[in-house]
């Protein structure tokens, strides 16, 4: 058992904590296998959403209730948001003062938020347009497939939340640091099925 | 050889790349669609290349999928999923778009 291995997907620890890294291997890399059964009902959702596209029966159509700005701006809050947890492995792997690691998952939970308040503000205007889950197949599907990211990225930022007390109150044990890496997993995650959600969903219903 | 021990600078150096290329990526993706230059075919055709390749370079830089021996097996279980993924939507497409057609 080499600590130079890569045991895992996510950022491994190697030298840094050798026997968390031996425990890490098929720790995290069940999660993996999780994630990618996640990833198949993302993708179910999404062939879902490409039948019931023309199922709009008279009612809204994507061009008429997307708008470019909110989706780009999300979508870079997002991506900011990966990028800041990456801060955070990084500062946990390399043993930085505990209020680096706690301050870069703080700013991924702030942006986090951000996102989940942008796409609800986003869908009570389409609520306001009477485009409602109910109305036709095309917004039933469109329903279905985001808020089922929006519900993972809400139920992230609780795992966040979560992460940030085990950090205070057990300091960074081995089960503590396997978990933060599954979180990063999980979060990195997200932000790919959130760029097939703006290209297959959004750009693609913009584009004329 | 290049194992995963980096330095706390090169990994920090690697998720910054892997941001700016991905910043790179969707900012092309969104100013196409946005000052749209192309026939819609070919925008969305350019659109799916550009999330394919962003899709990369997020397995690479933010989840440190590689080519690298030890790492094989993270990759074997994406391709793995990926098949299953494609065999799945594809024959949901195909039925559905082919019942509609069908109904018509």
């Amino acid at each position: 058992m080499s600590s130079s291995e890569v045991k895992h997907p996510a950022l491994n620890l190697c030298d840094s904590d050798e026997l968390t890294h031996g425990l890490a291997g098929s720790e995290v890399l069940g999660f993996w296998v999780f994630l990618m059964s996640d990833a198949v009902i993302f993708a179910l959702l999404f062939a879902t959403y490409g039948v019931m596209l023309p199922a709009t029966v008279g009612g809204p159509t994507p061009a008429s209730e997307y708008n470019i700005l909110p989706v780009f701006l999300e979508t870079l809050v997002l991506l900011t948001s990966s990028f800041t947890f990456g801060m955070a492995s990084v500062a946990m792997k390399h043993g930085a003062p505990r209020r680096q690691l706690l301050g870069w998952m703080g700013v991924t939970l702030v942006l986090g938020l951000a996102f989940l308040g942008m796409e609800l503000h986003e869908f009570a205007t389409m609520f306001g347009d009477n485009a409602y889950p109910t109305r036709s197949g095309y917004l039933s599907s469109f329903f279905a497939l985001v808020t089922t990211h929006g519900l993972h990225v809400f139920f992230g930022s609780l795992w966040i939340i979560v992460m940030m007390v085990q950090v205070m109150t057990f300091g960074l044990d081995a089960r503590v640091k396997i978990n933060i890496l599954r979180l990063g997993l999980f979060w990195h995650f997200l932000d790919i099925v959130w760029i097939a959600i703006f290209s297959v969903v959004y750009l693609q219903g913009l584009i004329r | 050889m290049s194992g995963p021990n980096h330095s706390k600078r090169d990994e920090i150096r690697s998720y910054a790349t892997g941001y700016g290329l991905a910043l790179a990526l969707t900012g092309a993706a969104f100013a196409i669609v946005y000052w749209p230059s192309f026939a819609s075919t070919t925008t969305l055709a350019i659109v799916l290349g550009l999330a394919l390749v962003q899709m990369v370079v997020h397995f690479r830089f933010f989840l440190h999928i590689s080519l690298r021996k030890s790492a094989r097996d993270n990759l074997y279980l994406i391709l793995f999923s990926t098949l299953i993924v494609i065999l799945m939507v594809s024959g949901t497409l195909i039925i559905l778009l082919n019942l509609r057609v069908r109904m018509m």
